[in-house]
């Protein structure tokens, strides 16, 4: 039996954007809340320290600010005919781990979604017919307008000091920013961050091409500046170790950076590391979330009950404890009923490849930051008329300089050899001048019927529960989608003067060792009705009203743009809801 | 300031993932002790660690092959990346520390990645036994190092193109992207001696600060490299 710990009015799993958020918000409202954090506490200044976190064997191969698969990993296949087998090492995704969570290793990519993105099946449908999608497509609404979104996207903005160019300001279309973004209600608070040769290069190859290039929205530090909250950040040094490192400059926005400082020192706020969740309880009508269980690194099971339950994990851990506990009906793609595991999507990336003559170019490739790019959006999600291509679907395209630590900055041209004399020299001879965008197509990923989350019939982690199960594969549409961009990019990059491209377009099937980013999405969607969704409008589950599922989970699909200001801006809605609505009248906030 | 830990764990670290964790409870205000942080644990010169004489002098001519001496810069061999392969043999890396390892293994699609039972470490060592099985089969005798380099060279296009078995190809595919971890780590694994690796290609290594050199379009960038621990010039001699 588990020791039961003293009753929280809130109790929250998993301490990373979501989560600090929401107990950011609900700890102002006066409620006493525990988070319940899998990995360590972490600290900006000492564990990122500047003078030893330039580390890329460390960080960037190793990858030891992430979870280790020994403690808790998944298994994956492409089809449902086949059997899964567990990743035994992260390779398309990477899970973050401890305090913070993928909040620390980010590049700071402060997107927010399109408008259109919000009600995409509706969209859709009215501009191309139903005809036009695919058959086995299960894309939806979200249930959520952009325009009810706005506010927390600002929240999230001012909250992190995003750094950016206004596109479209109160519906005035401005200069030098995305003016396809949805309608801003205020400016970025920082301007963007400076530009590098490769970045200014593209903007300008982008502009004669006849699009419109942006700096990319950064959740990194253009200048120092001081969140609402009081907490100051310093200006970025471009020093090129951002996404998979932390930053112990308190240049990259993150929950310790930005809201931890202040959350930590509340008299009504507990923070427990190093344990693990690992039941959500109901109570015996199932309708009720009493408690979570958690074991904590001695091997200790403990039991924290509290009125309201959070479940902010990351998308793939939120699902897997949904399914553990009986919470909400799996998903069964056969009978096309049930909604745990249902609409899980992640990204269709790929990349450019631009060889600049040495003698004319020199990118210092070294210098960069996470936040720093310069994007098109003329190609994102329903930007552009899709009618003469044959798919839906989009994403951002941009030339991103991010740093270059050389283990993994390693492109040689076409036909150059992988080792040996000539390797060495065709290494020495393009390290500086040539363009890699670091996965500069950002395409989206729309759900499919037999793409979904569920328990696997074999594999069992060191506590002896099932692991998750991924069944994924790339669709037709996904894949033409991304030879569309990678073609549009390409075109780019020749006008940027490269001598050789290399286009790298994402090719099925979906490979589990071939990185994608860490934007996995979907399998406790929210929507409108219990039957197709697993929380309602304000990421509440339709099954226990005081249990609110967080994060990513809650898209319905993905869309062209990194997903964590939509997330964010979702927990700030939610907060919303809770305490002006909710505690109030505790019980469903939608009655399907 | 209040941090406890639970009692149960005073006295000692509990081994989960295969770090030493313990269950802590932060409230009031922020976690902060003297010399927190973790830093890195240099490699240590002296003897192999995991590779035996003859392995040592194997990967040695290995690396010396993959990335070979020229005029301006060191091969593999003196760089240090036997060295480095050695260290990373002999800790969490050689042991694949931190990865899911619970049975059954079965084979899948390449898509579904690597399903082995054995890590690094006995791939090291089943794969220079059998190169120099290979060896002393076919080349009169002689093991892989007192080969002239134009052999070296044939054997290794041949484990590349798999045309001695997938084994092979994959001892080939794993030792090529050690070797080249070796020339590009920081000093402070045991390869990469001198950065020489970085002054090859001209990244200026573990530098920190470049808001001078974001808007400096097209010139080149004038100092040398640094690494982790300073640079040799910083000695006092």
């Amino acid at each position: 039996m588990p020791r039961k710990l003293p009753s929280k009015d809130v109790v929250i799993v998993g301490l990373g954007w979501a989560g600090s958020i929401m107990a950011q918000e609900l700890t102002e409202a006066g409620l006493e809340v525990v988070a319940i954090e899998r990995g360590p506490w972490r600290d900006a200044a000492t564990e990122f320290a500047s003078n030893y976190v330039q580390d890329e064997l460390r960080y960037g191969v190793r990858r030891e600010l992430d979870l280790r698969p020994e403690q808790a990993t998944f298994t994956f296949r492409n089809k449902m005919s086949e059997m899964a087998l567990p990743i035994r090492d992260w390779g398309a995704f990477m899970p973050a781990n401890g305090v913070g969570g993928g909040g620390v290793t980010w590049n700071g990519a402060t997107w927010r979604f399109l408008p259109s993105d919000f009600t995409l099946k509706t969209h859709l449908v009215q501009r191309y017919g139903a005809g036009f999608l695919p058959k086995d497509i299960t894309i939806s609404d979200w249930g959520v307008t952009y325009d009810e979104l706005e506010p927390f996207y600002d929240r999230f903005e001012y909250l992190c000091g995003a750094s950016g160019a206004a596109g479209n300001l109160n519906g005035q279309i401005l200069e030098g920013g995305n003016p396809f973004e949805g309608a801003r209600s205020r400016p970025y608070p920082n301007p963007p961050m400076q530009q590098p040769f490769s970045q200014a290069l593209f903007a300008k190859a982008a502009a004669n091409l006849g699009y419109k290039p942006f700096p990319k929205p950064s959740g990194v530090m253009s200048q120092a500046y001081v969140n609402p909250l009081g907490v100051r950040l310093g200006p970025c040094a471009y020093c090129g170790f951002c996404e998979s490192y932390g930053c112990g400059n308190q240049s990259k926005a993150s929950p310790q950076t930005t809201i931890l400082p202040v959350l930590i020192r509340k008299a009504n706020f507990t923070a427990r590391a190093n344990s693990e969740a690992t039941r959500i309880n109901l109570d015996k009508s199932g309708k009720r979330a009493v408690s979570v269980t958690y074991i904590d690194a001695s091997g200790e099971e403990l039991e924290q009950p509290a009125d309201l339950v959070i479940l902010a994990a990351d998308t793939l851990f939120n699902v897997q404890l949904l399914l553990l506990s009986g919470i909400g009906k799996p998903y069964d793609p056969i009978a096309n009923e049930g909604v745990i595991g249902r609409n899980f999507t992640h990204k269709t990336t790929s990349d450019v490849l631009g060889f600049f003559d040495k003698a004319r170019f020199n990118f210092n490739p070294f210098v960069g930051s996470g936040g720093a790019g310069m994007c098109i959006d003329e190609f994102n999600g329903d930007n552009f008329d899709h009618g003469p291509h044959g798919f839906v679907g989009g994403g951002v395209i941009g030339q991103m300089q991010s740093g270059a630590p050389p283990i993994r900055t390693n492109a040689v041209p076409p036909g150059a050899p992988r080792w040996g004399a000539q390797w060495k020299q065709a290494l020495r001879d393009n390290y500086l001048s040539t363009v890699t965008p670091g996965l500069g197509v950002q395409g989206g990923f729309y759900a499919y019927r037999d793409i979904y989350l569920d328990l696997d019939p074999t594999y069992r982690d060191r506590l002896g529960r099932p692991l998750l199960r991924l069944t994924i594969d790339f669709h037709e549409n996904e894949l033409k989608q991304n030879k569309f961009l990678t073609d549009r990019f390409a075109d780019i990059v020749k006008a940027m003067g490269a001598e050789k491209v290399v286009m790298q377009a994402r090719k099925g099937p979906y490979d589990i060792t071939k990185f994608q980013t860490n934007d996995l999405s979907g399998g406790a969607i929210m929507g409108d009705n219990p039957q197709s969704s697993a929380v309602n409008r304000y990421l509440q589950s339709w099954n226990a009203p005081n249990l609110f599922v967080m994060g990513a989970s809650a898209f319905p699909q993905n869309a062209g743009y990194s997903p964590t200001a939509t997330l964010a801006a979702l927990a700030f809605w939610t907060a919303k809801a809770i305490r002006e609505k909710y505690l109030q009248n505790p019980g469903a906030l939608i009655h399907a | 300031m209040f941090i406890s830990r639970r009692d149960l764990l005073a006295s000692t670290g509990f081994l989960l993932g295969g770090l030493t964790a313990r269950a802590t409870t932060i409230s009031g205000a922020l976690p902060w002790r003297p010399n927190a942080g973790s830093p890195p644990e240099p490699a240590q010169p002296g003897p192999w660690l995991y590779l035996t004489l003859a392995e040592a002098a194997a990967v040695e001519a290995l690396a010396d092959r993959i990335i070979p001496p020229d005029s301006d810069t060191p091969g593999g061999k003196e760089a240090g990346c036997a060295v480095y392969i050695d260290r990373q043999l002999a800790g969490p890396y050689g042991r694949r520390a931190g990865f899911y390892l619970r049975p059954p293994f079965l084979p899948g699609g390449a898509q579904q990645g690597p399903q082995a039972e054995t890590g690094p470490a006995q791939q090291y060592r089943a794969g220079l036994a059998a190169l120099d099985r290979l060896c002393r089969s076919q080349r009169r005798g002689m093991p892989f190092v007192a080969l002239p380099d134009a052999e070296k060279d044939e054997i290794l296009a041949q484990m590349e193109s798999g045309g001695d078995g997938a084994e092979a190809q994959a001892f080939f595919e794993l030792i090529l992207k050690d070797v080249r971890e070796g020339f590009f780590a920081d000093p402070i694994y045991g390869g990469n001696r001198n950065m020489v690796g970085w002054r090859m290609i001209g990244f200026p290594g573990a530098r920190y600060d470049y808001r001078d050199w974001v808007g400096r379009h097209n010139e080149n960038y004038p100092l040398p490299p640094v690494a982790i621990m300073g640079r040799s010039d910083w000695i006092l001699r």
